[in-house]
């Protein structure tokens, strides 16, 4: 029997790099074939390619053994296959239902939609392959697991019998995980093929039945999960040794940096969001939070930062109150901060790199003179900055956009560094950035910890969490429901007390 | 990429957007039945005298300082749409307070400026802290404020504070109280003079030009050397990244509209340094066309020049062809619309071309570094 899917030669360049350099790759039917790669190998791009989203300048593609040329998705769908974007692509208000066929609707006469035959389609998916939801149940209310397994039903719902899954665990606890893992193998029982983006290695050697490994554009090893451990993968991955996460000796002092006393916040409808949160992190700690995403995380990193109202409670910094202190002067005082989503809040993408390495400090030395912007300082502290950073880049006066994500990254890293904060907020700091980068990221935190600097990290990476902190506080709901200590607990137990299945004392 | 070729492709763009504009025209005249070469022919004759130069300058002085108004705003992404009424209701009250009061000439000319920034400042303002405590879209607020400044507020006036008139070029016209000759700015006849002839049929080349000019200025410093500047491009790039870097966004708001109204207010100066008064029937539309003149010039203090030019050209030449009869005057406002579109079309093009450049650029220089060395 022909392979599902057998891509050979496949060729990709965007301007000034090869994302794709003769890629070959074989899917056999109805198996659960890993891609892993780090960021960059050119996973995305090979799983654009072979979804009708870009066309490759070479090689050929063939679907059960038929040569397919796919000029968009609609023609990759008509093929049986079908994908699932790492970021949904729900709409929140409408119902699972609704969801599912919007854009396929089934009409009855007059371009009336009929629900009633899609409501019948959806049970039929639902039960041939053993994915139970409510169709009316509105995405909203919906966990993250959840909302997965709406799109991809919405896949099968179109026919797919070949699933793309585009980094489908990056969004989920490890309960979830096991979850979505079971419905994957049911899939693959009932005769589907998963395709999946992935570069959590201990899930790829669980699930996978074979596994294709990428490294800068291309395939460098196939390979059965029996054959390999955890470390070969990685190893195939880098193509050389490996950075951990694994901070040595503890530099914590007895002086408290940031005090944070039962501090509440409340969002535009009075619903809370931070619920009576306290701790403190000493100069030379980095206290670590682990916590699913939307559990009151990101605001609570907001308050301190200060664009978020603190309702009740209050911040300190070295000792004095600073909860009711604009941005400015916080970070004035020595608040940096790593946004967890650096298009969003850490860059601007459409000036130059200096102006970027001065925005956050642009009223302090070295960006400012007077009332002025000092161009000349700025760019000597950017240069300085893409030197002890290594941010790769022909000059500081390109655009921010023109960069790859690992080196806006150690911009962003730099540039909060560089400043010398007492207290840096780092938000997810390694996410999207490949390994080598998130290796420098991590020694970055580390050298600026021995030398005092205090760091509340918030990241999804459990292992990243484990390695840097000295302390871990699980945050669920709003509230810090357990304090851990990062040697003595593992990634496991942490997402029981994440998702609330284990408790402990705060 | 380098210095010439990042110039050329910034050239490019306003270039092919004119040929696109003067090919649709030719097209236009030609269906209209008249000779496209035979109309453009008599708008560059006609343009290349040094009276109708005058007029060009006189024209896109207020358009300069109009578009710098709006695009004090664009680079907020604010859209101050009301620089219209801005004006023409700053340039009334100061005209008006400008003749009662009794300050020596200098000082008055200051006052007259002085109070029209002021009250463009507080009209467009309004709209800013509209923005911050209620929430209003500046649009809408700016468009309806112009309504009622133009329509409500500057129609009554006018005829609150009508004292009298004069007899300009054979006509008469009505408006405020006349500002003594001391108080008006002198026009630049003599500077001009100097470098050319004698400006002949009895045309002034205005004073305000020296204005415009320091306004375009003092918007490239403050905009692109200041770190309220930094603050104000970083809020119009992402406002997200610009509040977390510690940019009051409210303040930011407010302060960025009460510059482009304070601007906005010395858009009226120059009709009114001609004049002698507010006349109650004012040149209209010079807020609106310089929001064209913002897009066109790219926001940017030279390219503004270059536009405002252009668009002042056309203007002047509509009254040559109805003159010589070679064309509909109304030619030039449909050239002035196409290219204003095949600017806004050929800009998205130059910035992507652009953006893959600097990409490109960015790639090859690291092209010389292994990922594995990356990775270590």
């Amino acid at each position: 029997m022909a392979a599902a899917i057998e891509l050979s030669g496949i060729t990709k360049r965007f301007p000034g790099v090869v994302a794709n350099d003769q890629v070959n790759l074989t899917v056999e039917e109805g198996e659960i074939h890993a891609i892993c790669g780090e960021n960059g190998a050119g996973k995305s791009t090979l799983m654009k390619i072979l979804y009708g989203m870009q066309l490759a300048d070479s090689g050929t593609m063939k679907v059960h053994g038929r040569e397919v040329r796919f000029v968009s998705p609609t023609e990759a769908i008509a093929a049986g296959i079908g994908m699932v974007h790492q970021h949904f692509m729900l709409a929140d208000q409408l119902t699972v239902l609704e969801n599912v066929i919007l854009g396929a609707e089934p009409t009855k006469a007059l371009g009336r939609i009929n629900f009633e035959a899609a409501r019948k389609h959806l049970r039929e998916v639902g039960q041939a392959y053993g994915l139970t939801i409510d169709p009316e149940d509105l995405i909203e209310e919906l966990e993250v697991g959840e909302r997965q397994r709406v799109e991809i039903i919405k896949v099968l719902y179109r026919g797919a019998k070949i699933l793309i899954l585009d980094e489908p665990t990056a969004v989920l606890v490890p309960q979830e995980v096991e979850e979505l893992f079971r419905n994957m193998r049911g899939l693959k029982e009932d005769g589907a093929t998963i395709l999946f983006i992935d570069h959590k290695l201990d899930e790829v050697l669980a699930i996978a039945d074979t596994i294709t490994v990428l490294r800068d554009g291309k395939t460098v090893a196939t390979v059965k999960p029996h054959e390999v451990t955890a470390h070969d993968l990685a190893e195939l991955m880098v193509g050389s040794e490996l950075p951990t996460p694994e901070t040595t000796e503890s530099t914590v002092t007895d002086q408290v940096a940031l005090d944070v006393d039962s501090v509440t916040v409340l969002d535009e409808e009075d619903r809370v969001l931070v619920d009576d949160v306290t701790f403190r992190i000493h100069r030379g700690e980095v206290v670590g939070i682990a916590g699913v995403e939307g559990n009151g995380q990101s605001e609570l990193v907001d308050a301190i930062l200060g664009t978020r109202l603190v309702h009740r409670g209050s911040i300190k910094l070295m000792g004095e109150d600073i909860t009711v202190l604009p941005v400015r002067e916080r970070r004035e005082r020595g608040i940096g901060y790593i946004p967890q989503d650096r298009h969003r809040e850490g860059l601007l993408l459409t000036a130059p790199l200096w102006e970027n390495a001065a925005l956050g400090h642009q009223t302090q030395e070295p960006f400012v003179n007077g009332i002025f912007i000092d161009r000349t300082g700025s760019k000597t502290r950017t240069e300085h900055i893409r030197k002890e950073f290594d941010v790769r880049t022909p000059n500081v006066d390109v655009h921010a956009h023109a960069l790859s994500g690992g080196n806006q990254q150690k911009l962003i890293v730099g540039r909060e560094m560089t400043a010398g904060p007492i207290v840096l907020l780092a938000a997810h700091p390694t996410r999207g950035i490949d390994v080598g980068a998130q290796g420098e990221v991590w020694d970055d935190i580390r050298l600026a910890r021995s030398k005092g600097m205090a760091t509340l990290l918030i990241s999804a990476d459990l292992d990243e969490l484990i390695g840097l902190s000295d302390t871990i506080v699980v945050m669920l709901r709003g509230r810090l429901v357990a304090t851990l200590d990062p040697a003595k607990v593992s990634p496991r137990e942490l997402g029981a007390y994440m998702t609330g299945a284990k408790e402990g004392a705060a | 990429m380098s210095l010439p070729r990042r110039i050329l492709l910034a050239l490019a763009a306003p270039v092919v957007a004119l040929v696109v504009a003067l090919a649709m025209s030719s097209v236009v005249l030609i269906l209209s039945g008249s000779n496209p070469l035979e109309a453009f022919g008599d708008m560059i004759g006609h343009a290349s005298r040094l009276e109708t130069m005058v007029d060009i300058l006189n024209r896109a002085t207020p358009l300069y300082i109009a578009a710098v108004a709006v695009a004090i705003g664009f680079r907020m992404n604010l859209f101050n749409i009301g620089v219209e009424g801005q004006y023409l209701l700053a340039a009334l009250v100061a005209a008006h307070v400008g003749a009662l009061v009794n300050l020596p000439g200098p000082l008055r000319i200051v006052f007259i400026l002085l109070v029209a920034m002021a009250v463009g400042a507080a009209y467009s303002g309004f709209a800013g802290v509209l923005k911050v405590t209620r929430g209003i879209n500046e649009v809408i607020s700016t468009i309806m404020l112009t309504a009622i400044a133009i329509s409500g507020l500057v129609a009554y006036l006018i005829r609150e504070w009508q004292a009298g008139g004069a007899i300009q070029g054979g006509v008469a016209r009505v408006g405020t109280t006349p500002i003594p000759q001391s108080g008006l700015i002198p026009n630049l006849n003599s500077v001009l003079e100097f470098f050319t002839r004698e400006i002949g049929q009895g045309k002034q080349l205005t004073g305000v030009l020296v204005i415009a000019i320091l306004v375009g200025i003092g918007y490239h410093v403050l905009v692109n050397r200041t770190r309220f500047g930094f603050d104000l491009r970083a809020s119009g790039i992402n406002p997200f990244a610009a509040q977390v870097g510690g940019v009051p966004a409210k303040r930011m708001v407010v302060s960025a509209m009460v510059l482009s109204g304070a601007v906005a207010g010395l858009v009226g100066m120059a009709e009114i340094n001609q004049v002698g008064f507010f006349p109650a029937n004012p040149i209209k539309g010079l807020g609106f066309t310089g929001i064209a003149v913002a897009l066109l010039g790219r926001n940017h203090p030279a390219g503004i020049i270059l536009a405002a030019l252009i668009f002042a050209f056309l203007d002047v030449s509509s009254g040559v062809l109805q003159f010589t009869g070679a064309a509909s005057r109304e030619i030039v406002v449909i050239m002035q619309g196409v290219i204003i579109l095949a600017a806004v079309v050929a800009y998205e093009v130059a910035r992507r071309a652009r953006e893959r450049q600097e990409a490109k650029s960015a790639a090859e220089a690291l092209g010389d570094v292994k990922p594995s060395e990356e990775a270590a």
